[in-house]
């Protein structure tokens, strides 16, 4: 575990960046909320925050999204800074908040269609309510929708303007798994049609699923960048083996498991009682990171 | 990317805002009952059981006209404004109106629409029904305009207090519990209800801090015979001092509105 492979050098801010942080640093008072972070995000990339709570990660979004101020560093979102950024950067950019986009009395349509009015280069509201799978629900009132239809109508009104980058915060938390697959699908069409989007987690597999590239951050600081399958230099950790013997379960990590399991199965001549391979799941590497007990720290 | 195409016009966004506001509230049953209805049920009721005389000739229905037309214009404004701004604030609706590319300036023009709607629509049905049911005498000629000045202003003053009040409640329901009773209590000790003149002095006084008096009296001078204005406790409908009051709390509002208004939940740090 201790090589912790920096798979992807910073970037240099340059026109490739959707998002350029450099020595980011909020305050709360004397606490850091932000210490000091650095992050590069790609045009067409989807890009993963990790976090537990307080780790800083809405913060971080929240000076992105041009609602909060910060106290130090220099950031750049879509070439501006998002502090200065007006009615013209703000149209270029679509956020889906945690808390979602209130209550209210208008249809799904009527919803769309007002947002819609605020950009200049709108998408059509029929085809976005297509598009999210909501396009029977076009008539119902926001308050009528399921959890999950109003996610994905939080999410149809953050990408009608048309935006080039996609804040989304935390969109599947309270989704049963059916929905969450469902969600997961639209955000993949979504990146089909070119949009860079920043999307915050407590999901692993969310992580997983959709991101070309994941950040941990805790204490306010970003732990590691790398794509999801290198987390914590996953990929290159020993495998374990593990089976039962003499009534008692055992394991031994290897670097090579398949010979260390052909050595076995001459063992026992035939099949190895309750064998497995395994290697550290991205939760495991996660908790380490974010400094979680870990179960076995010398496996 | 394509070329940089121009953002909306404002009186195109301005046009949106006015009609998502308008639905928001004609589309919500509580809002038409309690700020719409409420105070011609208040009409119906009273003018059915205080039938008296006040002098003159003049029937209570008539002055309680004036002073139910003042706090339908105060629900409209500022206790329609307190709850409904401090629920959209609480629910995230201005969060994310906040993060679109929406000018500031329009939620605002939207909101005025709105409490402009609802306060005509309550004028127009408080007169019908005191003219049906209870034979309530019309303003006539230039009374319509002081009726409209009045109106406007104590609107304006009302609405942008309104707007202010908002920033203080944790949330919606909060609100209505803290705005409610103060406009009930208001109500009571500014000459709605019950004649003024009739109304310890010291409450008088409390009153008159407040636009709703202000409303009220200007109201008076609409509805009543102007020999009527002997009763007023300073003996005339002092409609200079109504205009300088109104017009100061429309300053006083707008100064707090511009100090306090947040787009985000307190909680929301």
């Amino acid at each position: 575990m201790q090589s912790c492979l920096l798979v992807s050098a910073p970037l240099d801010a340059d026109a490739d960046a959707a998002i350029s942080i450099r020595g980011l640093v909020k305050r709360y008072g004397d606490r850091d909320a932000v210490a000091g972070l650095d992050l590069d995000i790609r045009r067409g990339e989807i890009f993963a925050l990790l976090g537990p709570n307080g780790a800083g990660k809405t913060t971080t979004v929240e000076v992105l999204e041009g609602y909060r101020s910060r106290d130090e560093g220099d950031v750049r979102v879509l070439g501006q800074d998002p502090a200065a950024g007006g009615r013209r950067w703000r149209s270029r950019i679509g956020i889906v908040l945690q808390s979602g986009a209130g209550d209210s009395q208008l249809t799904c349509l009527e919803l769309l269609r007002a947002q819609a009015a605020y950009y200049p280069d709108p998408r059509d509201p029929v085809e976005v309510l297509e598009l999210v799978g909501l396009a029977e629900k076009a008539g119902a009132r926001g308050r009528s929708l399921s959890g999950g239809q109003r996610r994905r109508l939080d999410v149809a009104l953050g990408i009608v303007g048309k935006p080039d980058l996609l804040f989304l915060d935390e969109p599947t938390t309270g989704f049963d798994p059916e929905a969450r697959r469902q969600f997961w699908s639209l955000i993949r069409s979504l990146r089909e049609l070119g949009t860079t989007m920043l999307l915050t987690t407590h999901y692993l597999d969310e992580a997983e699923e959709l991101a070309d590239r994941v950040g941990v951050i805790a204490g306010g600081r970003l732990v590691e960048v790398a794509v999801p399958a290198e987390l914590g230099g996953r990929q290159a950790a020993p495998a374990v083996v593990s089976w039962t013997e003499d009534g008692v379960r055992r394991s031994s990590p290897t670097p090579t498991p398949t010979a260390f399991v052909a050595e076995l199965a001459g063992r026992f001549a035939g099949e190895v009682p309750d064998l497995a391979v395994t290697r550290p799941t991205l939760e495991d590497v996660y908790l380490q990171m974010i400094g979680q007990p870990a179960e076995e720290p010398a496996r | 990317m394509s070329a940089p195409s121009s953002l909306p016009s404002l009186p195109r966004v301005f046009r949106v805002r006015a009609g998502v506001e308008l639905k928001e509230f004609f589309r919500q049953r509580e809002s038409v009952v309690f700020t719409l209805m409420f105070p011609v049920i208040l009409l119906v009721v009273f003018g059915a059981v205080l039938d008296y005389e006040i002098g003159g000739g003049v029937s209570f229905t008539q002055y309680f006209m004036a002073g139910v037309i003042a706090a339908g214009i105060l629900g409209a404004s500022l206790q329609n404004m307190a709850i409904g701004i401090a629920t959209e604030r609480s629910d995230g609706t201005l969060k994310h109106l906040a993060g679109t590319p929406m000018p500031k300036a329009a939620y605002f023009i939207g909101k005025v629409v709105q409490v402009l709607a609802v306060t005509v629509a309550t004028i127009a049905i408080l007169l019908v029904v005191g003219k049906v049911l209870y034979g309530i005498d019309l303003p006539s000629g230039t009374q319509w305009l002081t009726f409209a000045w009045v109106a406007l202003l104590g609107s304006a003053a009302c609405t942008l207090l309104g707007i202010a009040v908002s920033s203080l409640p944790k949330n919606g329901r909060s609100a209505s519990a803290m705005v409610t009773p103060f406009a009930l209590v208001l109500q009571f000790i500014s000459g709605v209800f019950f004649r003024f003149d009739q109304i310890p002095e010291w409450m008088q006084t409390v009153a008159a801090v407040f636009p709703l008096k202000w409303m009220a009296q200007g109201l008076r001078s609409v509805f009543l015979p102007d020999a009527l204005a002997a009763q007023e406790p300073a003996g005339s409908w002092e409609l200079g001092r109504v205009a300088l009051v109104l017009a100061a709390w429309v300053v006083v509002g707008l100064l707090l509105c511009v100090r306090t208004f947040r787009w985000r939940d307190r909680a929301d740090g």
